[in-house]
């Protein structure tokens, strides 16, 4: 199994380094976005890796914030979730970047506070320092190096941050949401709804990626703290992912009753268009109806872990359904034919090397993740020592 | 343009556009423009428009171009905070030849898949009642322009006399600017080329754009303009120096005005205050400055 698994991840690698090289060497050139379709799989994957981020963050505030006893064992595991997955996400959006190298510039000049994009670069760049000290008091903490007061401060410390987290986590997704929601120019994403929806989508795939993490890769799988917690973690992806259901209906049933035909073009294209699949098949049957069948019904932990799998990687689904459906739409009637050539084309399929970069991004996450956990032993029951 | 002779205007804008055509291929052989439209022929056209195109023409101006070059040369005489570009297109003039698409495209020295000015052509109606509207689409230059804030370096903002500019050595190529505009009217400098696929790389793959006048050399591949957004500025480089943009230059059917809407004795300020005048997407309250006329 192990072998399998390494074999696998080596391909993967390879093939993702080849996307890479290909990057770098040809810039844009073989990338299948245009001047219409702007933003495509990698600008998905950002959101997608992000979302998982901010929901696998919010888990941990169970434990530092809410200090529910239950889940003090997976604290730890929960925080380098978001570490690893936060990283992803910002290995994503650099390779979509025209130039990779003034990525700094966000920081160095940015347009505060106008764009919403800087603040959500903002944002999330205090989330990842905020997410960076946490995780070293939350393994300072528990070293069981440090006793008395020293221990008290590193918990006191610890609180704070993850309180702070709370709040720091919602802005900075429902700022990833808000970045398209306040796009006039886009009728698809101009809606109050779609910060909230990014927040419910990045709980609903937090918590999902979290929970097969767990149920595969905890190593006492005979314990009862792995049942009650599966139980738990059930519970949690399928309230998720029913609340995310209804966001979804309560945006699509909104835009299609009266029919405006510029607010529905991109719902249109996404229920009815050439890659309808992706949201009838790919989300709302592998990523909806069966999870949500089996996270209701069956109770063992290889059920939970495949329902969960299920949920978090349908999920890119709902990511790319939002960036590509919303922006395959003329703006003004004619346009497509006004110019014709490649670039300047409503058709959005992604090319082969973003879909080995993108191989790349999930190889490299799982590495890193691989590597975490070997190192820190996260999900080793009895080396999660208790506060 | 022979089937559309049942209609007076269209008759006329028949007879004008070829006068106009005639007149252009006549140009290799006379070597002042002004001479050119003081052709007996020429003349008599434009005082037979049933518009008051005297007026806009006025004083001793035979030539609408040289008369509006004239107003651009005022402009720059004031303050640059004093003078607000804006175009007018004719969309009744617009004969949908692209001219002024290819002639941006040589100026600026524009990339394949990359186009400030493509022409939208719409048919309405159906045969044999029908008819065609061409619709040239320049930047708007809106004086409220959705494309600036968003970006998240200050890399793009509206110059004082109203021209939306990208500095193109901070520009990220985020993109997020082109989703923001309601016209799609940005582009993203992709790096290719026309003779991609062939042996070697044509001259003029190589030629340098002069946007915002610099030098923007294109040899090599991740350097700027490459990899940024790009957008038309009413050809700030020329107008800077006191030229007309390009496209302005190419029309054959005169559909195109510019000039500086704070001047009250300008072509532009004229035209626009009329009736027949709209803008794109108006709900938008993004304020375009790009003017059309029908």
């Amino acid at each position: 199994m192990k072998k399998i698994f390494y074999i696998l991840w080596g391909i993967a690698f390879i093939l993702g380094c080849i996307g890479v090289a290909q990057r770098f060497m040809y810039g844009h050139e073989l990338a299948n976005y245009g001047n219409r379709v702007v933003w495509g799989l990698w600008v998905a994957m950002y959101i997608y890796f992000i979302g998982l981020s901010a929901g696998a963050f919010l888990l941990s505030s169970l434990v530092y914030v809410f200090k529910i006893k239950m889940f003090e064992k997976v604290g730890k595991l929960a925080l380098i979730t978001a570490l690893v997955t936060l990283l992803c996400a910002l290995l994503s959006i650099w390779f979509d970047l025209g130039h990779m190298w003034r990525a700094y510039e966000v920081i160095t000049r940015p347009n505060l506070p106008h764009s919403m994009m800087a603040w959500m670069i903002w944002l999330y760049s205090a989330y990842f320092l905020l997410l960076v000290l946490e995780t070293l008091y939350a393994f300072r903490i528990e070293s069981g190096k440090y006793d008395g007061d020293k221990l008290k401060s590193y918990q006191k410390k610890l609180g704070i941050l993850a309180t702070i987290g709370i709040p720091l986590a919602i802005a900075f997704h429902g700022g990833v949401g808000a970045l398209f929601g306040v796009v006039a120019a886009n009728p698809m994403w101009h809606s109050a709804l779609t910060p909230i929806f990014f927040l419910v989508g990045a709980i609903a795939s937090g918590s999902a990626l979290f929970t097969l993490i767990f149920a595969f890769f905890w190593d006492n799988k005979k314990g009862e703290y792995y049942q009650n917690m599966l139980k738990t973690l059930a519970k949690i992806v399928l309230v998720a992912v029913l609340f995310d259901v209804l966001l979804e209906w309560a945006e699509l049933s909104i835009a299609l009753w009266m029919g405006s035909p510029e607010h529905t073009a991109g719902f249109r294209a996404m229920l009815f268009g050439q890659y309808w699949y992706v949201f009838w098949i790919f989300h709302l049957l592998f990523g909806v109806v069966i999870p949500v069948w089996i996270l209701a019904t069956k109770k063992n932990g290889i059920a939970i872990g495949w329902a969960s799998l299920l949920v978090a990687f349908t999920f890119i689904g709902v990511r790319l359904n939002i960036v590509v459906p919303g922006l395959i739409g003329e703006k003004i009637p004619g346009e497509a034919s006004a110019y014709i050539q490649p670039r300047l084309t409503y058709n959005y399929f992604p090319s082969m090397m973003e879909w080995l970069v993108g191989i790349f991004i999930v190889a490299f996450g799982i590495g890193l993740f691989y590597l975490g956990n070997k190192y820190f032993k996260l999900t080793k029951e009895n080396n999660s020592v208790k506060s | 343009m022979g089937n559309t002779k049942k209609n007076d205007r269209r008759d006329f804008l028949s007879k004008f556009g070829t006068a106009f055509i005639a007149g252009a291929a006549l140009s290799p052989l006379i070597s002042n423009a002004s001479e050119l439209l003081e052709t007996e022929n020429n003349v008599t056209e434009i005082k037979n428009f049933k518009g008051s195109f005297e007026d806009l023409l006025g004083g001793d101006y035979t030539n609408i171009k040289l008369r509006m070059q004239d107003d651009v040369r005022r402009a720059l005489k004031k303050p640059m905070k004093d003078r607000k570009w804006a175009m007018a297109i004719d969309l009744r003039k617009c004969v949908g030849c692209n001219a002024c698409t290819v002639a941006c495209i040589a100026e600026n020295a524009l990339p394949p898949g990359v186009v400030y000015r493509p022409v939208i052509k719409e048919e309405i109606g159906t045969y044999p009642n029908v008819s065609k509207i061409n619709l040239p689409k320049p930047c708007m230059q809106c004086d409220e322009p959705p494309c600036v804030d968003v970006c998240p370096v200050e890399a793009t903002w509206k110059r004082e006399d109203g021209i939306v500019v990208i500095d193109y050595e901070a520009c990220i190529g985020c993109r997020y600017c082109m989703t923001a505009c309601p016209y799609e009217h940005r582009m993203f400098d992709f790096g290719e080329k026309y003779s991609d696929g062939l042996p070697l790389v044509a001259n003029y793959d190589k030629r340098p754009s002069f946007e915002y006048g610099k030098e923007w050399d294109r040899e090599d591949r991740h350097s700027s303009p490459i990899g940024n957004v790009r957008k038309c500025t009413f050809c700030a480089h020329r107008l800077d120096e006191g030229l007309l943009p390009q496209c302005l230059t190419t029309c054959i059917g005169g559909a195109n005005y510019f000039g500086d809407l704070n001047d009250e004795d300008s072509v532009i300020a004229k035209l626009v205050s009329r009736l027949n005048v709209f803008r794109l997407k108006e709900e938008m309250g993004t304020e375009p400055n790009v003017y059309y006329i029908r």
